[in-house]
């Protein structure tokens, strides 16, 4: 059961890191960014290539992930996004935008590393297994789980703490009177795409390492989850969305132990029946401000 | 003469599904055209697939009547869901339909008589391409006209701006759950068209990555006017057949393409007809698709 | 009395912002709504014209009671309104702008236009073109979005005017226009009165207010300070104090 806990703990970690740099997007500029899945992907292949080929160790390897895929949503903002701001495009069109450079992102992969799942050298993953109290535990799982939540506290600390942070939530609240109160807009939104896929990346790669197998395709199930994480946590709510998180990992987990064998395929179906109940009865979320519905 | 008919031949299928690539387009035009995105046109489309597939191959409902039943479950179900979310905007509203279009695809895979993971198989080929070109002929029509009626207009004004169009006596609601209604009835209709062309049917033909490919045949070829999303259909269907040779790149082409068109055709390729014109792309680009 | 307001109410959070606000707008009457910036003016007309649900009172259009009505079914019953800032529906060409503002009176034509030769309602356009004429639009074929600003404002009023309303609220119909413009619009305001609308004008434009209207409300922070006719609306002590006690905070 504690074993079972642990579980749900660090799969809600995956789906935080992941969430949260989705929804950071989702609210300094109300789009959402369906290439973000590219990134948790291409961090995962950034921490395979600087171990296979340069040798890195694991750790290394999570931190170049974590930069090569900042930078890379950089790129992928100037490409896909910037020009329809410029010309004040409707979401929806930042959204297939999005869509379509992750398409052409994700065959790239393929066609370099095949769709089939790819392992980490071996050897280069830590295997040791802890005993807390009566649960067995991977301390590679443990190690992820803590340093999920130190990236986010580290996230926290950023976005309230610092003078970027402070630009980045004036920009969510308000464009308009951010760029006259003199908010440099260009960088700030930069430093959002930097953090997110950033984060996105180093939360691919950690998965990666947890299950030491990866394929270009495997962002899109966190893509889904993510919705579901978002909106009831509260679209645009950072603390909503690392709630949300927690708590479909654990219902999922739960759904796994207590549904019999032929039901499992509806541990899904929880995830996207509670996004329903969620978005039919309290729009908002848990946690959320924004206005969901139309006056 | 020969020469058509060798084409005809080979590319039978692939006509078939073009076909109904343009229908399940149409589908998510009319809820586009009213301003609302949803992604829930693939599960109405399974809805319709199955239904009309097990009504046929387990209670021997004929053909025509298994196909009007599937699209009437589907328009069963698309009243209820659309109730339930008409008053989310944009994002929102497509993000509750991609978790009805998931939930759809999971119950399919969970209960017994569908088959499950491996889905219905050995369909009797009932569908005909003549079966498949009137709809879409019947539909495409039915759906110009209403364009250009109180109707048309009223879903018009309701995406371009809702909260005015309340004031000029349209009932927002019942207009939005029409054109819901409506395309998942034609979806279905597509749906069941296609389980009968294809052999098989399975649950992840019907997934998010299905949903999505609608929206983009509607989106690429153009949202002003009925045209569009069957040009859509027509050219991103035909594409991976005419780039087979460049079979590895084909999905590369088709992205670039994607964000080509949103970035600098918004209103889609339809729009390249104004170009005689204006002779200026960016006035075509001037507004956006929904 | 055509529009009785009683009690009316609105919080947003913790704030009121219409609190306690009661109306009565006569038949063939122009009543003005007056305030400083933020004073619950829009709101107020948001609530009469069924865009935001009231917390407490009611309001009875025509001695019936329309408080829990929808946007669309106060249409129907008469009331019209154009908005703040302008709400066109900016890819439709005006004359179907005013069309759909006919959406209320027009039978639904859905099947008629299924036969090929169906033809739309000619009744219903030539209507629409007159309106456009008389409004002093000349090209009902130009896209609303492209038009200049002043030609936005009266296009939005001949779209309000194509529902055959009783009552006409004109939400800053005068922002932005010159003086003669705003003249034009004051004359419009009379012929429309003489056939026999009745109109609610909420505005800052001092000489539209005190030219068109017979009776003056005053809203401040939410409440109705004062109500009566324009020349005691002017001399009134308290609204003066409204105005220039905003000014200050300001």
């Amino acid at each position: 059961m504690a074993e079972q806990l642990y579980n749900a703990i660090f799969v809600g970690s995956i789906y935080a890191l992941f969430a949260v740099g989705f929804a950071l997007v989702f609210s300094v500029l109300d789009i959402l960014n369906l290439a973000h899945p590219v990134v948790f992907m291409l961090g995962a292949f950034v921490a395979l290539f600087c171990m296979s080929t340069f040798g890195l160790p694991a750790a290394l390897a999570a931190v170049a992930a974590f930069l090569v895929t900042g930078l890379f949503g950089i790129f992928l903002d100037r490409v896909a996004f910037a020009p329809l701001r410029r010309r004040g495009a409707p979401p929806l069109s930042a959204m297939i935008s999005s869509l379509g450079f992750a398409i052409v992102v994700i065959r790239l992969m393929e066609l370099r590393y095949g769709p089939d799942l790819t392992s980490y050298p071996a050897g280069s993953l830590p295997q040791t297994v802890l005993q807390l109290g009566d649960a067995r535990v991977d301390g590679l799982r443990l190690l992820i789980i803590g340093l999920a939540i130190l990236l986010m506290a580290a996230l926290t600390y950023v976005v309230r703490a610092t003078q970027l942070g402070r630009d980045i939530r004036a920009l969510a609240e308000n464009p308009r009177a951010a760029r006259l109160l003199g908010v440099d807009v260009d960088r700030a939104i930069a430093a959002t795409f930097f953090i997110s896929s950033g984060l996105g990346g180093v939360a691919g790669a950690l998965l990666g390492f947890a299950y030491n197998a990866i394929y270009p395709q495997m962002g899109t199930p966190y893509e889904l989850k993510a919705f579901t994480v978002m909106v009831v946590g509260g679209m645009g709510s950072l603390p909503g969305a690392v709630l949300g998180a927690y708590i479909l990992g654990i219902g999922e987990i739960a759904a796994l132990v207590f549904l019999p064998a032929e039901l499992a395929e509806l541990r899904d179906a929880f995830a996207f029946g509670l996004l329903f109940l969620v978005l039919v009865i309290r729009p908002r979320g848990l946690l959320g401000h924004r206005a969901v519905e139309r006056a | 003469m020969d020469a058509l008919g060798e084409f005809f031949r080979v590319y039978q299928t692939t006509i078939g599904v073009i076909g109904i690539n343009a229908l399940l387009a149409l589908s998510v035009w009319i809820t586009l055209y009213a301003g609302q995105l949803t992604l829930g046109n693939a599960a109405f489309m399974a809805i319709g697939a199955y239904g009309a597939a097990l009504l046929g191959m387990r209670l021997g409902v004929p053909f025509p009547l298994g196909l009007m039943l599937g699209a009437g479950l589907s328009a069963a179900l698309a009243l209820p869901l659309g109730l339930a979310v008409f008053r989310l905007r944009g994002v929102y509203l497509a993000i509750a339909t991609i978790g009805f279009g998931e939930v759809v695809r999971v119950v399919l895979l969970t209960l017994p008589f569908t088959g499950k993971a491996l889905g219905l198989n050995g369909i009797p080929p009932l569908t005909e391409l003549w079966h498949i070109y009137l709809s879409l002929a019947v539909v495409a029509y039915g759906l110009w006209r209403v364009q250009g009626s109180t109707v048309g207009r009223a879903w018009a004004a309701i995406r371009e701006d809702e909260i005015a169009a309340a004031s000029q006596g349209i009932a927002i609601r019942r207009y939005k759950l029409a054109a819901f209604v409506a395309g998942a009835a034609i979806a279905a209709w597509a749906g069941g068209l296609s389980a009968h062309l294809n052999f098989s049917i399975e649950p992840g033909d019907f997934g998010f990555t299905r949903a999505v490919q609608i929206l983009v045949y509607a989106v690429v070829g153009g949202t002003p006017s009925v045209a569009g999303p069957v040009l859509g259909a027509t050219l991103l269907t035909a594409l991976p057949e005419i780039l087979r040779p460049l079979r590895e790149y084909r999905d590369i082409f088709a992205g670039l393409i994607l964000m080509g068109v949103i970035i600098y055709l918004p209103r889609g390729l339809v729009t390249l007809a104004e170009l005689r014109k204006t002779r200026r792309l960016q006035e075509i680009g001037a507004a956006d698709v929904a | 009395m055509l529009l009785e307001c009683d009690g009316i109410s609105k919080r947003f959070g913790g704030v009121h912002a219409v609190a306690d606000v009661g109306l009565a707008v006569a038949s063939g009457q122009v009543f003005g709504l007056i305030g400083p910036n933020g004073a619950g003016k829009t709101t107020l007309v948001n609530l009469i014209s069924g865009h935001l649900r009231i917390d407490a009172g009611a309001i009875r259009f025509a001695g019936a009671d329309v408080t829990r009505l929808a946007p669309h079914a106060l249409t129907a019953r008469g009331i019209a309104r154009t908005f703040q800032g302008v709400r066109l529906f900016k890819g439709l060409t005006a004359l179907e702008n005013v069309l759909v503002g006919r959406h209320a009176r027009m039978r639904s034509d859905v099947l008629r236009r299924l036969w090929p030769r169906g033809v739309p309602d000619r009744r219903d356009r030539e209507s629409a073109g007159l309106l456009l004429e008389r409004l002093g639009l000349m090209r009902p074929q130009a896209l609303a979005g492209e038009l200049s600003y002043g030609d936005q404002r009266r296009l939005e009023i001949a779209r309000a005017l194509a529902s055959e309303p009783r009552l006409l609220i004109l939400d800053e119909p005068a922002a932005g226009m010159n003086p003669a413009e705003s003249a034009r619009l004051r004359e419009l305001m009379r012929a429309l009165v003489t056939e026999g609308l009745t109109i609610v004008l909420i505005e800052h434009d001092v000489r539209l207010v005190m030219g068109t209207c017979e009776r003056v409300a005053v809203l401040n922070f939410g409440r109705k300070i004062a109500e009566s006719t324009p020349a005691e609306i002017q001399a009134s002590p308290i609204v003066r104090e409204a105005y220039l006690g905003s000014e200050d905070a300001a």
